[in-house]
């Protein structure tokens, strides 16, 4: 059977991959460059038996696709900036409540209103810290059109494994580019789901962890009539004001990350083995630094790419390696200056790192790259 | 997991049920009892006479602790 | 053994509840679990949601499937609920304040959309949990703790923006009305579409003493003596009415529910080419 190859907008395979994921409800709110996301979605799931709606606003948007998610079925909303903002206090409730559903941010010109149309990366520090108090963060990056495809089905896959909100930090370029796309056979696609309990009802402790410090999740309607809430809960998911459950809950819910960060980062390297210059990029820039290593390499310049996959949590041992060996990292982004901050936090002992920072609502192009590179040699 | 147990609290007077842990004094069930069948004492519901209750169930309907409530009736049957 | 119907349909190792010594609340919680009870919901299916506040806590309690959720966001919770799974029943239950201030967005949406939620408001005109803030349905000149002089907004009428908004069952009923309550939270589920209760509760711990309103049993007392039922009230003269609010059922008017037109569209469209 020969795979189905399609010219596909970013925006468009994200909801190509939700659906092979089990997306079965999408609850949003318009806004540019994500739109394109809750149109198709309004349109395909109808067609699997799926359901969609359009909500009054963006925290109405997150809010349902949570409630969606306790019924048993993969949700998901996609936003911009603002759109991001106004989601954050129910993106904190998914991490406490510990319920799977995926949020994509099509990132653009903030801060603000900014520029609607333009790409910008300028949510990436918002994506860790962004909702208030200690949470567990996993947020992916992808960097072409099919790679969009594959991390929103990873996206889902890790949101069922852990139990939590998974971001999907996407960019206008990224969003609204089209490219060729070979969509893989639905038996070549790995699906995890969430665990369910499989003892009696009055047994079920919902927020009682196994070794994975994940607790199985019963759906609403299924016979175990819990109870969620945003308060701090102990196992059994009711309120508690002891000093100890709080303690216990918090960390728990970040280590959910810690112990299984060998199985949640990624990242992709590029001609990194004799590298004396790292690229430190991601997302659409990611694409520039590309063409960047291939004029420089051609002027025999030994420059190489890190790109993380998983921003977060960061790749933070590959990335001390790299940077052990380098002369420098050179980190273009589009922002003043954001996931450079980890990499100076992590390498600066041991290298150079020069930053090269875009807000004005273009892309970088690769000969900036070339330019800043050529300037640090 | 065992659930909490009641703690012996309840004070079963036939006609009427109290739990007098439950109870937190408000005073509405004796306020709006028709018969003035109960008393509030020490802060807590209790019975002033209970052949005056005629177990219309106006205290268990208003009571906002559930801590009040009409007992078997004389011609129910058992379970 | 508490009583059979919070044996049956309470939380009951988490009593007793944590409201204040004659707070509304309890009694108006307990009127819904007759109602279920009446109707012969199965737990399984029932969801209650709530947003934040007082009233908020009273899912805690309830042995259905439970939702805790932010300060004014219940409905659209539900929402994403009733849509993923339309077989689900879902209660909503929040304050004054959660549902018309912070979440009065979500409020007048889902009374559009005549989605099947059975929402009930405990007003108790203020806010609670948060020390006594005065909130969109605190009377004109009452005060708060942030209306130290007196409150100078004009409430609102719950029911009245319900209606408006599109909900096809409205009504109101009072802790005093107590049975009232049941009759319409019942009514409220069989309809299949929105529809919202507004149940006046009394908060006399802030609400009473900060307007001098007295205790639990005076709050009771003046919801008695002030509540005209709306089909006697039809009969009254202004001057009768002075100082009176009506209470009973005030819309019964189904519509095409959310969730089934929704289904339409799966049913006409499934299986066609994605």
């Amino acid at each position: 059977m020969s795979k189905k190859v399609k010219l596909m907008q970013g925006n468009e395979a994200c909801v190509e991959g939700a659906i092979a994921a089990g997306m079965t409800f999408y609850a949003g709110y318009p806004i540019t460059p994500s739109t394109e996301i809750a149109e198709i979605s309004a349109e395909k799931l109808p067609r699997i038996g799926g359901r969609f709606i359009q909500m009054e606003d963006e925290i109405a948007g997150i809010a349902a696709a949570i409630g969606g998610s306790l019924t048993g079925a993969k949700t998901m909303t996609a936003t911009s900036g603002p759109g991001f903002s106004l989601k954050q206090e129910n993106i904190g409730y998914a991490a406490i409540a510990e319920i799977p559903v995926v949020i994509v941010d099509v990132q653009r010109g903030g801060p603000s209103t900014g520029q609607p149309t333009s790409p910008a990366q300028g949510d990436m520090m918002q994506a860790k810290w962004g909702t208030h108090g200690d949470h567990p963060v996993i947020a992916l990056c992808p960097s072409s059109v099919k790679e969009t495809y594959d991390l929103t089905i990873r996206a889902f896959n890790l949101a069922e494994k852990y139990r939590m909100p998974v971001l999907l930090m996407m960019d206008e370029v990224i969003g609204h580019m089209r490219e060729k796309i070979e969509l893989p056979e639905a038996s070549e696609i790995e699906i995890i789901n969430r665990k369910r309990p499989t003892c009696p009802a009055d047994e079920y402790l919902p927020f009682k962890p196994e070794a994975d410090l994940v607790p199985p999740m019963a759906d609403f309607g299924a016979g175990y009539r819990y109870h969620v809430t945003g308060l701090i809960h102990d196992e059994t998911g009711f309120p508690s004001n002891s000093t100890d459950v709080a303690d216990k809950l918090i960390r728990r819910l970040v280590d959910k990350i810690e112990i299984n960060k060998k199985d949640i980062i990624t990242w992709e390297e590029e001609n990194t083995e004799d590298a004396d210059i790292i690229i430190f990029a991601y997302g659409c820039v990611a694409r520039a630094a590309k063409t960047a290593i291939k004029i420089l390499r051609e002027k025999g310049v030994k420059v190489g790419l890190f790109r993380p996959i998983t921003v977060w949590p960061f790749p933070e041992e590959r990335m001390i390696e790299l940077a052990k060996s380098a002369k420098a990292i050179v980190a273009p982004e589009m922002n003043l200056g954001q996931m450079v901050l980890e990499v100076e936090r992590l390498c600066s002992k041991y290298t150079k790192i020069e930053k090269l920072n875009k807000v004005n609502g273009e892309i970088i192009y690769p000969e900036e790259i070339v330019a800043k590179i050529e300037e640090v040699l | 997991m065992e659930k909490k147990s009641i703690k012996g609290s309840e004070v079963d007077h036939g006609k009427l049920i109290i739990n007098t842990e439950w109870c937190k004094g408000c005073g509405i069930c004796t306020a709006f009892c028709p018969t003035k069948a109960i008393e509030l004492k020490g802060e807590k519901v209790t019975v002033a006479d209970i052949e005056k209750c005629t177990q219309c169930g106006l205290c268990e309907l208003r009571c906002p602790d559930f801590a009040i409530y009409v007992g078997r009736k004389k011609n129910e049957q058992k379970g | 053994m508490p009583s059979q119907l919070v044996e049956k349909y309470f939380r009951a190792d988490h009593l007793p509840q944590i409201w204040c010594p004659g707070c509304g609340h309890g009694i108006i919680t307990r009127s819904i679990t007759v109602a279920i009870e009446q109707l012969g919901l199965d737990p399984d299916k029932v969801c209650v949601v709530s947003g934040i506040g007082c009233s908020s806590r009273a899912p805690g309690y309830l042995d259905f499937n439970t939702l805790h959720t932010t300060h004014g966001r219940a409905l659209a919770f539900a929402t994403g609920i009733k849509l993923a799974n339309p077989e689900l029943k879902v209660i909503v239950i929040m304050g004054d304040g959660d549902s018309t201030a912070i979440g009065g967005n979500h409020f007048i949406h889902a009374c559009r959309r005549n989605i099947d939620i059975t929402t009930i408001i405990f007003n108790n005109n203020i806010y609670g949990m948060t020390g006594g803030q005065y909130s969109p349905t605190t009377p004109k000149f009452d005060k708060g703790t942030t209306a130290p002089y007196g409150n100078i907004d004009k409430a609102f009428d719950i029911c009245d923006l319900a209606s408006a908004a599109g909900a096809t069952y409205v009504g109101r009923a009072t802790s005093y009305h107590a049975n009232m309550v049941t009759t319409l939270v019942k009514n409220g589920i069989m309809n299949e579409g929105f529809s919202l209760i507004e149940a006046i509760s009394g908060c006399p711990t802030y609400y009473g003493r900060k307007n001098k309103k007295g205790g639990p049993v005076e709050m009771m007392q003046w919801q008695k003596d002030h509540a005209v039922n709306i089909t006697a009230a039809a009969k009254m003269t202004p001057e009768q009415m002075e100082g009176k609010f009506l209470i009973g059922e005030f819309k019964n008017k189904p519509e095409p529910e959310y969730t089934k037109e929704y289904q339409r569209i799966i049913d006409s469209i499934k299986g066609s080419d994605v």
